[in-house]
């Protein structure tokens, strides 16, 4: 691997044009519209990516997200709304126009050029010098680490050299903005986990802004420093993994990420600054007061699993706090060891299902439960989140 | 037995039948024309000698070897009619293949970023014209071209000349029916490859800075060189052995190989010339067909 870190250059698309700082807005995008007949694939989305950022783009399948990414590479014009990089607005420019490089989730390696080749292809078409674009391959292929394969043909190659090809073809030019399209849903998963972390090194020495598509939540937790979670060609939420994860925004959202439990509310009770919030199926709830006050319509309260302890008996509880702790009783109903972690579901005395992970932190299962064990759950009210329906 | 060899047995005979097609309808026949090609011409049923007759005997059939001469072949060779209509049918095949290619491409193309479902209907069209007999539409060209034809009579109502334009018996006529004819087999393998190409991969070449023309130059028309290579060879064998449309299209100042062919034979009742011209015709078009054979072998050792 080069000790010296390929630098930003302007590349020959974007010459003149000033590079922002990191931290610096480098995409706007603002109120971009999207339809196709008369569905509406991207809805009004507005988005602002800061240089340096890896982002992603999170959803399930069919909630637009590559239609958006289609629109930056410029593979899609947005039917209304603006895309500024820096500054500029390029929402009709042409691919070849734009700054901005795509790694395809297929890779859509040239198959009739070799490794250098499909490396060297982007160079060639910014009419750079035949001896900067030999040094350019040869930095590109030591930074994906395919020294001795530049000669190959992309069928030569194994699924995770080719991934690498694509990602040196699409990081050669240099790019202001790296759009990465489901770049490793072809990889299984010992290799998918690697390859992730390699992307992240890359990402943080480049400097580079890397905007991702994914629909696997893990991938996007993992990889990005904030996600935007998009749902029916509307951006649902956009915030760092961790806001994402322990304060969703819906109730869709906390289901989309990870798992978690969900109970709606039948009534609520202010006391100071707790809510008792009674419910069907767990009875009543004690939880911290939203930020943004409850208001008169459906809600639910939302618990994650790994937030729920267990225990035989029950914790002790000081007297004058006994609203400090929820403590729900209930029986094992089904176990699924993890590994790491066990899912034990109980079924609660008051009728409801409830979820509870449990790190498997001893290797003898001296703590661990048995099917049909009476047992208590139990969680503080500020784990929970309250959650319009 | 196991049951696999017993299952073996059909998928073996299935692997035989081309051969045995081969042999009866290819190579057999070729052997008579070979035959023929090599006896001298004579009046009598058949028109040549000698003739084997393996009734008498094993003399007689040394003797009717012996006779077997390459005469016919020398003749081809030094008589300028025969060197003139190869090279004819050549350039016109040349020609007629470089239009089809020309033509077809943009058709194929156009076919193969269709919307999907309209891809059939495209498909149909192209197909729909083998539903009339080829030579009902070739005498339907004779009826357009004519002189108070329906194109002499379009040209007239826009003014675009003042008298009717001779376009019958003209090599114009001849290219017009030829790439007519010969279009769908152009189209059809260029679709079939472009259909299969990728739509990613021109998206990644403007993606890395290719404009339009760039991306068909480096990516898309090199990626369909195989369905340019399946095209060029559909067209450009039958036509050179063509003899409907030159014949009924064309004038009759230079004949193609396929018109000499008929000549020797009907006209002349000439069948060890006619046949002699036949081997040598498979020969040439035997040599852009190994040349073809040669090229894919090298891209599959190239993979």
């Amino acid at each position: 691997m080069t000790d010296e870190l390929p630098r930003r250059d302007a590349g020959a698309k974007t010459a003149g044009d000033a590079y922002p700082a990191a931290g610096e807005p480098l995409l706007r995008v603002e109120g971009v519209v999207k339809t196709f007949g008369t569905f509406r694939a991207v809805d009004g989305v507005s988005l602002e990516i800061k240089a340096g950022e890896f982002f992603a783009l999170l959803g399930p399948s069919g909630c637009g997200k590559t239609t958006l990414l289609r629109m930056l590479a410029g593979f899609e014009a947005p039917d209304e709304g603006r895309i500024l990089l820096g500054g500029k607005d390029i929402a009709q420019a042409l691919p070849h126009e734009r700054p901005i490089n795509m790694m395809f989730q297929n890779y859509a390696l040239f198959p009739h050029l070799s490794v250098r080749d499909n490396i060297a292809f982007g160079l060639k078409r910014a009419n750079m010098a035949r001896s900067d674009i030999a040094t350019r391959v040869a930095e590109m292929v030591a930074l994906v680490k395919l020294e001795g394969l530049e000669k190959r043909k992309p069928d030569q190659l194994s699924g995770g050299q080719r991934q690498r090809v694509a990602l040196a073809r699409a990081l050669a030019r240099r790019p202001q903005l790296l759009l990465l399209d489901e770049p490793l849903a072809a990889l299984d998963k010992k290799l998918r986990e690697n390859t992730q972390g390699e992307l992240m090194e890359l990402q943080r020495r480049l400097g580079m802004t890397f905007i991702i598509v994914t629909h696997d939540q893990e991938e996007a937790m993992t990889m990005a420093s904030r996600i935007g979670v998009m749902k029916s060609g509307k951006l649902a939420q956009v915030g760092a993994p961790r806001d994402l994860y322990e304060a969703p925004r819906s109730r869709w959202i906390a289901e989309f990420v990870g798992d978690i439990n969900l109970f709606d509310a039948e009534s609520k009770l202010r006391d100071g600054h707790r809510l008792v919030v009674g419910t069907r199926d767990a009875g009543a709830l004690v939880v911290a007061e939203p930020r943004e006050p409850v208001g008169e319509g459906k809600f639910s309260v939302a618990i994650r699993p790994e937030k729920v302890k267990l225990s035989r008996r029950g914790p002790v509880s000081e007297t004058g706090h006994a609203t400090a702790i929820n403590r729900l009783d209930g029986v094992i109903a089904d176990i699924c060891y993890l590994g790491g972690t066990t899912t034990y579901k109980v079924k609660l005395d008051t009728g409801g299902m409830l979820q509870a992970s449990v790190a498997n932190s001893a290797r003898l299962d001296v703590d661990a439960y048995s099917l049909n064990q009476q047992i208590v759950a139990w969680f503080t009210p500020d784990d929970c989140v309250v959650l319009p329906s | 037995m196991s049951a696999r060899r017993i299952f073996a047995r059909p998928a073996r005979l299935a692997a035989i039948a081309p051969y045995v097609w081969m042999v009866l309808f290819f190579l057999v026949p070729f052997g008579f024309v070979l035959k023929i090609s090599l006896s001298q011409t004579a009046i009598a049923q058949p028109p040549y000698e000698p003739v084997f007759d393996l009734t008498a005997g094993w003399t007689a059939i040394h003797a009717a070897f012996a006779a077997l001469s390459i005469d016919n072949f020398k003749l081809l060779a030094s008589d300028d009619i025969y060197v003139f209509a190869y090279l004819r049918s050549l350039t016109v095949a040349a020609a007629a293949t470089a239009l089809l290619l020309l033509i077809g491409y943009p058709i194929g193309y156009g076919m193969a970023r269709l919307p999907k479902r309209w891809q059939p209907v495209a498909m149909v069209l192209v197909i729909v014209p083998f539903w009339t007999s080829f030579l009902i539409r070739i005498y339907a060209w004779i009826n357009i071209l004519q002189h108070d034809g329906l194109l002499n009579q379009i040209l007239r109502a826009l003014h675009l000349v003042s008298r009717p334009v001779v376009w019958l018996s003209t090599d114009t006529a001849m290219y017009i029916g030829i790439v007519y004819s010969y279009l769908p087999f152009m189209i059809l393998p260029l679709y079939a490859t472009l259909a299969k190409m990728e739509p990613a991969l021109e998206e990644a070449a403007g993606d890395l800075g290719a404009p339009p023309w760039q991306v068909f130059w480096l990516v898309t028309f090199p990626l369909s060189l195989p369905g340019v290579g399946a095209g060029v060879l559909l067209c450009f064998i039958p036509v050179v052995g063509e003899f409907v449309i030159p014949d009924l299209l064309a004038g009759s100042s230079s004949l193609m190989i396929g018109q000499t062919l008929w000549l020797e034979f009907f006209t002349n009742k000439d069948w060890p010339v006619a046949s002699a011209a036949a081997i040598v015709l498979l020969v040439v078009l035997l040599l852009p067909l190994l040349l073809y054979e040669r090229l894919q072998r090298r891209q599959l050792e190239e993979r």
